[in-house]
């Protein structure tokens, strides 16, 4: 009796067992999921070179960041909106210009987006392009220094987002607006009269072919909706922008409910060849704004920085036939043009499906114009007409599409955290693969060109969260590195990256490294007050400023002992880095200075402004270990009080004025 | 005699519901999410008065496909639940006590009834909540709800729900095949003496 009692105790048991049992089939989180052979495939052996220069947007850093690929290795971080002490960015008198706007000197800004210079559709390796999103900039980087050559700033704009995306020849970068904005005399408005008074814009920006200079050439004002991203067309679309854009509901408040209504947003189709010839046929109109202009010159090492008064504004309504709107569905993100140039690929953010757009049945919508009517007076393309087709359940939340060379896009999801790899031609679903966690954007190498050079595509994630040793609430954020060689997609290497990366391009290292500048030749050294030679170092007092024309070289500051400098002046120390070899940078700094370091490569000069608060004797010395000697190099300046009668002087390597000698120590 | 339980039942009825208190110190019943952003997973504990876990991070999430914002005061069942689960000991104590096998019998029927309302109760509440979708909601997928699973896994967009009884529900589960077993045992031994 007992013994059945146990039987069916027994079974209960087991059957509540079982039950638990279902509990455990739950995922498991962290996978590490890479392929066999990743390590062999990213391993870049010492003192050999990656492949590919990955050049990746530093998000709220502000700065750009250079990678190598396979490797994963930082090699540079490019200080471009946000200060940088560590290279002087912004601190010395040289770069300040540089950061300068119409709302005067912005130590900050969040860079979202790459684009490389292009010629015929390919990587030329000369310029990067990024946007600042918060106070509205391009940025122009100079590939043989990587270093910020100019910064433009654009008016009638607010949250630089759709930027700096380039033509096909670099004839243009462009800049959309993600916040509309009002325009005109009167700025202050109620935020609640958006829709008559707030405005987009889109602005080209030429490039000049030579040396890479940036204009506002024309702006195009539409109505106020969120520009998001934009493409140029290329090969049979050269001369069409695109631009997605969500918020057509013109909602000014909780966009995240009021501007997620409507079930299709836009894709802003530009004939910019069209609008060159009406900018050029005078139909534009001359507006009063004020931004700054900022460009670097090589050879006087310095910025400076020009605020601009006017801008062509060409009004999308008055001037038919230079822009249409294409409908996509909710609210789109990316919209990314395939290397054919044919096919456009939106993404609407919250959209269950991936509609790609077909330009050649966009060219024959516009000239039969087949409408679906208009959106505040500019044509609306309708859906049908210029559709291609449908990515049909590809994943959740796609945002962003790269292209490899043989017809297959790669889509990025951030909500179910994927890349999606199709085709392009039969939109078919070809593979997944998961992403660690929430993926934004993804590059191939050459993505964006008629000529993709494919091989690996890379992910650019939001969260890490368990993927990498905590180091408290603040994570790193990170990339990830996938074969697409094969059929199906393999993750070969995750690795960290600054700030927050969004947009990111790569290029083959063969374009950008023999271009590689080593040294500032000192015979080029235009800078004004550059000390050219140790003879010409020297200490001058222009009233209460005092400066020092100083040069650097192994392993000594030529002057190091200077004296007679009063509190009440300012001191200018602009120092040469006389130099002439490679990675031989020298750095400068001095004890309670409210500034930064001086970091000088060979050959150039750079200005450290310091005013002195106390009298005394102050230490300056190099930061950048440089010799055997490098602890050597260091140097005094005396500091007297105000109307002391101390005379100016300066020396190395003899006492001057020369040491008395009852100041001496007593000796037995 | 043939009426009254065995001393071994009526030990073991007590037990079992003696077990019950367990309910009003663990949670009965738990729902894990996991999506591929949140590898750690997301938990929601149900309790017979209330809710723990990361009520507030699902609240954050259901927002955007419109689900209401779930909290503590909206279940009236909070309220009652402890009484009921009070009233189901006092009914096990008294089998134990009088050793009636009627009452015995009604306490598995009160048990079964019980069972069946609590899942119906559950079920309507996880209709409503993935049905009733605020109509502005940002993210809306046409013809999707998100209703959760009842019992078990469902896939809800990127997340993969899943619902079982917590260690409290396992106790007054495993309480109640007890008092099922004890009647099986009651029904056995009876049968065997009918034979004999």
């Amino acid at each position: 009796m007992k013994h059945s009692f146990f039987k069916s105790l027994f079974a209960v048991t087991t059957l509540s067992l079982t039950l638990a049992g279902f509990q455990s089939c739950k995922p498991k989180g962290g996978q590490s999921a890479a392929a066999g052979d990743a390590a062999a495939k990213t391993y870049v052996a010492p003192g050999k070179y990656d492949e590919f220069y990955n050049i990746v947007s530093g998000g709220f850093s502000g700065q750009m960041s250079v990678y190598g690929l396979p490797s994963g290795r930082l090699f540079r971080v490019i200080p471009v909106f946000s200060v940088d002490p560590e290279k002087g960015w912004g601190y010395s008198e040289e770069t300040k210009p540089m950061l300068n706007t119409s709302h005067g000197f912005v130590p900050w800004d969040d860079l979202h987006h790459i684009a490389l210079s292009q010629t015929k559709g390919e990587h030329d390796g000369r310029w990067a392009f990024g946007n600042a999103n918060n106070t509205p900039r391009i940025a122009r980087i100079d590939m043989k220094t990587f270093r910020t050559a100019e910064i433009l700033e654009i008016p009638n704009s607010a949250g630089n987002h759709s930027s700096p995306f380039i033509t096909e020849n670099s004839e243009y970068v462009v800049a959309g607006t993600r916040f509309s904005v009002p325009m005109g005399d009167n700025l202050d408005v109620p935020i609640n009269t958006y829709k008559q008074n707030f405005k987009g814009t889109v602005s080209f920006i030429s490039v000049d072919k030579d040396n890479g200079g940036m204009k506002v050439a024309f702006q195009i004002e539409t109505p106020g909706v969120n520009y998001d991203l934009a493409r140029a067309g290329k090969g049979k679309s050269h001369g069409w922008f695109f631009f997605s854009c969500y918020n057509s509901e013109r909602a000014n408040t909780l966009l995240e409910v009021n501007a997620s209504q409507k079930d299709k947003d836009f894709i802003l189709c530009v004939n910019w060849k069209k609008a060159e010839e009406y900018v050029k046929a005078g139909k534009g109109t001359k507006k009063a704004v004020k931004y700054a202009h900022n460009v670097w010159n090589e050879e006087t090492q310095s910025a400076t920085s020009t605020i601009e008064n006017e801008v062509v504004v060409l009004n999308a309504k008055d001037n038919p036939d230079i822009v249409y709107y294409m409908p996509c569905p909710k609210s789109p993100h990316g919209c990314d043009t395939d290397p054919t140039g044919e096919y456009i690929v939106g993404s609407g953010k919250l959209a269950a499906v991936i509609p790609v757009f077909s330009f050649t049945k966009i060219q024959q919508a516009i000239a039969n114009k087949t409408f679906d009517g208009d959106y505040e007076g500019i044509p609306v393309l309708k859906y049908d007409a210029v559709l291609h087709g449908e990515v049909q359940k590809p994943g959740l939340g796609p945002l962003h599409t790269e292209f490899d060379a043989n017809g297959n896009a790669y889509t990025s999801f951030f909500v179910s955290s994927e890349i999606v790899k199709w085709n392009v031609k039969d939109l078919k679903v070809l593979d997944r693969v998961p992403t660690y966690y929430s993926i934004g954007h993804l590059c191939v190498p050459g993505g964006p060109t008629v000529k993709p050079h494919g091989k690996y595509v890379i992910a650019y994630n939001k969260i890490t969260k368990d993927r990498y040793l905590p180091t408290g609430p603040e994570l790193t954020q990170s990339a990830q590195l996938y074969d697409i060689t094969g059929e199906k997609m393999k993750l070969l290497l995750d690795f960290p990256t600054i700030g927050e990366p969004h947009y990111a391009e790569a290029i083959p290292a063969s374009l950008v490294m023999p271009n590689s500048k080593k040294i500032y030749k000192l015979e080029e050294n235009k800078h004004p007050q550059a000390a050219l030679g140790e003879g010409k170092a020297r200490v001058e007092r222009k009233g209460n400023e005092v400066h020092v024309y100083m040069t650097a070289i192994r392993s000594h500051f030529n002057p190091d002992n200077i004296e007679g400098v009063k509190l009440g002046d300012v001191v200018y120390f602009h120092v040469t880095n006389l130099e002439q070899d490679w990675d031989v940078p020298h750095g400068f700094a001095i004890k309670g200075a409210d500034n930064a370091e001086l970091l000088i490569m060979p050959g150039e000069t750079s200005t450290l402004k310091w005013k002195p608060e106390r009298a005394g004797v102050y230490p300056m010395y190099c930061t950048d270990f440089c010799s055997a000697l490098h602890q050597e190099m260091q140097g005094y300046i005396r500091i007297s009080p105000a109307g002391s009668s101390v005379p100016l002087s300066f020396s190395t390597g003899t006492n001057m004025p020369a040491a008395e000698p009852a100041a001496a120590p007593a000796q037995k | 005699m043939k009426n009254k339980l065995s001393t071994t039942s009526r030990i073991l009825v007590a037990f079992a519901t003696g077990a019950l208190v367990c309910a009003f110190f663990l949670p009965v019943w738990r729902i894990d999410l996991f999506a591929p952003q949140y590898p750690e997973g997301l938990m929601m504990n149900i309790w017979i008065n209330g809710l723990s876990g990361d009520v507030e991070i699902i609240n954050g999430l259901n927002h955007y496909i419109g689900m209401k914002h779930i909290s503590v005061d909206m279940f009236p069942e909070f309220k009652f639940l402890p009484y009921v689960v009070g009233f189901y000991m006092l009914l096990g104590m008294l089998v134990a006590v009088t050793g009636s096998r009627k009452f015995l019998l009604v306490y598995l029927g009160l048990i079964v009834i019980g069972g069946a309302l609590a899942m119906y109760d559950f079920y309507q509440w996880g209709y409503d909540y993935g049905h009733n979708l605020d109509p502005s909601a940002a993210i809306q997928v046409p013809g999707f709800s998100y209703q959760p699973p009842l019992f078990g896994h469902k896939r809800l967009l990127n997340f993969d729900a899943y619902s079982f009884p917590d260690v409290g529900g396992w106790v007054v589960i495993g309480a109640s095949a007890l008092a099922f077993s004890i009647w099986f045992y009651e029904w056995y031994r009876n049968r065997k003496k009918v034979s004999a």
